[in-house]
């Protein structure tokens, strides 16, 4: 790292986390389960596998348009679990409490996590609590930790070592709304648009397609560094490379508007309910039409396609049939000038 | 269907790619001047459409790029006072200076917020009486009006603590530098947005003196391929000249209101251009009797020797004389999260479009 210091790019989910990663946490912690480097642990026993997975949120604004920092916690966490294959079964949470932090926005956070928690079928099992003095942290930060269980037969799918060419590429719904909803509230911007997160547990329409398909090879929910960056990793150092057809990706009007006007790429804007799923070719509609069935998948579509040719990179068919790569976003986003 | 539909729809912009194919015959070059520019023919994969006979250089249109390396010292100067906030644009805090950038300072513990607009900064002085507010005014005819039109009302309004630092420039002596300077281009892609506020006058020296063509372009995939087409027919009939193809935008005689706010706050001034040098009368300046709002009077300040790095290869490709991945650095020691040259960073230059969009 060439960095001698934290910048806030370092939590942006690019290059520079990589980096992060790679030169701090993984020299002194790494073991051949966290070397993997998958969305939850996959902890190997006999008879039934157990996933693990753990995450902070640190949302700037706690509220916004289709949900709150609790919802986050709540789904982000389900959904590490879910697309490693696993059944979310129970979670812990960490509050770190601001002080001055009003009890009434408190008591809305949780009461909404628990919301969320019954729609996942999940119970949080245990909890923390620690209050800080003012100015020590940003109104509230949440840590939740997951267990769910794997099926022996589903292991593959967090490592994807099954992905072969001629598999094809879902996503469940339109991309960037959790980021651009975000945005749009952020008070530099203050945007009046209905974009509203995307924020869900994914564990039900997950459930629903491994319960009608068992060619599923891999998933990955397209959170920080959206769809680009999951296909990026995807990829990376692989015998095979993903050809995507941008006229097929599902995008609200609402959302590309917002990303002309600030120079953003649709490709690479956080979600909080998507689920990228690569699955071989002869099931491929079966999974679409399941996702459309589910509430959260209605707007399901497939983008693409595992290829022999382009080894390890992604490229992108535009809309006006031109063609580029799709490269690994170095850090956040940031608005152009004009 | 809606407006920017229309200029992406697959058939029009394939039959537009195969008209230039039907009448390109000589080899041409022609230069995008916009990093807006740059950033949509790559992000539409229009190269890979064109023919052999046409090539397209980016140009110096991108004004993170071409902000001089002293500018983002004086900044990280500034920002290292106590009372001072940096209010800017978000492009401009990852441009590495000689030895920090907005960005490290902010980890260190300076007050520098993004906005999206210089009325945002005025918003920020009022809120922050004892601080000092910043103003780092970059880009061309398209942004200088808005910061010339924050400086007004800073003014009526009698705001004592609000400062610009001005690095605005004007096009059109940098399309003739180049010229000058030996650089083989056949037509100029223009600016739409800057030609909003210009119209098209000021491109016609460049037809006149030059004898290049000159279309101004919008900025959706059909619109470049449209204007593509223009230029390669006039290089073809051997016959430059000023032509608009975003006329949804752009009017001849431009937007008179911003020209006569730009005329009233600035002055020009012989200004430095990374990888130009210095070109005379590109700059603007405040006018002395807005020399209160000026950081150069109000806010004196040491600023660190600014260090050029050695193997940047920034100022030829922003002439249009090398591609990105000519640059021993690109790729390799530069890159979007360590960027040595302002062409990485900025998401409209020329080295961060070929690096996100590998075209």
């Amino acid at each position: 790292m060439n960095q001698k210091e934290i910048l806030l790019n370092h939590g942006s989910g690019g290059k520079l986390s990589q980096d992060l990663f790679k030169s701090v946490f993984g020299k002194y912690f790494g073991n051949p389960i966290l070397d993997k480097l998958t969305d939850s642990a996959i902890v190997e026993s006999p008879g039934t596998h157990l996933a693990f997975t753990t995450d902070s949120y640190v949302v700037d604004p706690i509220f916004f348009p289709g949900g709150n920092i609790g919802t986050l916690a709540v789904c982000g966490t389900v959904n590490d679990l879910s697309v490693a294959g696993a059944e979310p079964i129970m979670l812990s949470t960490g509050f770190i409490i601001e002080e001055g932090f009003p009890l009434s926005k408190l008591e809305e956070v949780v009461s909404e996590m628990a919301a969320k928690a019954k729609e996942a079928g999940v119970s949080i099992v245990t909890g923390d609590t620690k209050v800080v003095n003012k100015g020590k942290c940003d109104g509230l930060f949440i840590n939740t930790s997951g267990i769910g269980r794997v099926d022996q037969a589903r292991k593959h799918i967090s490592y994807g070592e099954t992905i072969s060419p001629g598999d094809v590429i879902l996503i469940n719904g339109t991309l960037g709304d959790h980021g651009m909803a975000i945005l749009s509230k952020r008070n530099e911007i203050n945007l009046h648009t209905k974009i509203a997160s995307d924020c869900a547990p994914l564990n039900g329409i997950i459930q629903d397609v491994l319960a009608v398909s068992d060619k599923v090879r891999f998933m990955r929910d397209a959170t920080r560094g959206g769809l680009a960056t999951v296909l990026c990793e995807c990829v990376t150092n692989r015998e095979y490379g993903i050809r995507i057809d941008e006229s097929t990706l599902p995008l609200r009007e609402s959302v590309m508007g917002m990303c002309d006007m600030l120079g953003f790429d649709p490709l690479y804007i956080a979600n909080e309910g998507k689920v990228v799923m690569i699955v071989a070719p002869e099931d491929a509609q079966r999974v679409l039409e399941t996702m459309q069935q589910h509430p959260y998948g209605k707007e399901a579509a497939i983008v693409g396609e595992v290829v022999a040719d382009h080894p390890g990179k992604v490229t992108l068919q535009t809309e006006i049939g031109g063609k580029r790569i799709v490269e690994i976003p170095a850090g956040d986003q940031l608005p152009r000038i004009c | 269907m809606k407006l920017h539909e229309k200029y992406r729809q697959r058939e029009a912009c394939q039959k537009a790619a195969a008209a230039i194919t039907a009448i390109s015959k000589k080899p041409v070059t022609l230069m995008e001047v916009c990093g807006g520019h740059t950033m949509a023919l790559h992000k539409s994969g229009i190269p890979a459409m064109l023919p052999e006979t046409v090539h397209l250089v980016s140009g110096p249109g991108c004004p993170v790029c071409v902000t001089d390396k002293r500018f983002i010292d004086h900044l990280v100067a500034l920002c290292r006072l106590d009372d001072i906030i940096i209010t800017t644009f978000g492009d401009l805090i990852r441009v590495p200076g000689s030895t920090s950038s907005l960005e490290q300072e902010k980890a260190h513990g300076a007050d520098v917020r993004i906005v999206y607009s210089p009325l945002e900064a005025l918003t920020i002085a009022k809120e922050n009486p004892k601080k000092r507010i910043v103003f780092p005014g970059i880009g061309f005819e398209t942004t200088a009006p808005t910061t010339a039109a924050a400086v007004v009302e800073a003014k009526e309004q009698d705001l004592k603590n609000f400062f610009l630092l001005s690095s605005h420039k004007i096009m059109p002596p940098a399309m003739a530098a180049l010229i000058d300077e030996g650089v083989k281009i056949d037509g100029y892609l223009c600016p739409g947005h800057v030609s909003v506020v210009t119209g098209t006058k000021i491109y016609y020296p460049i037809v006149e003196n030059y004898r290049k063509g000159c279309v101004i372009s919008g900025f959706e995939p059909l619109d470049i391929l449209l204007s593509i087409y223009m230029l390669v027919k006039q290089v073809e009939a051997n016959s430059p000249a000023v032509e608009i193809e975003y006329k949804r935008a752009v009017r001849p005689e431009g937007n008179t209101k911003a020209q006569e706010v730009l005329e009233r706050v600035y002055e020009t001034e012989d200004a430095w251009w990374r990888g130009l040098g210095v070109i005379p009368k590109s700059g603007l300046a405040l006018r002395s009797e807005f020399s209160q709002f000026n950081v150069h009077t109000m806010i004196p300040v040491t600023v660190e020797e600014t260090k050029e790095v050695s193997g940047c290869l920034c100022g030829e490709i922003l002439k249009g004389l090398k591609s990105a991945k000519e640059c021993p650095l690109f790729k390799k020691v530069c890159t979007p999260a360590n960027p040595v040259g302002a062409c990485m960073v900025s998401s409209e230059g020329a080295c961060a479009a070929h690096y996100r969009y590998g075209s």
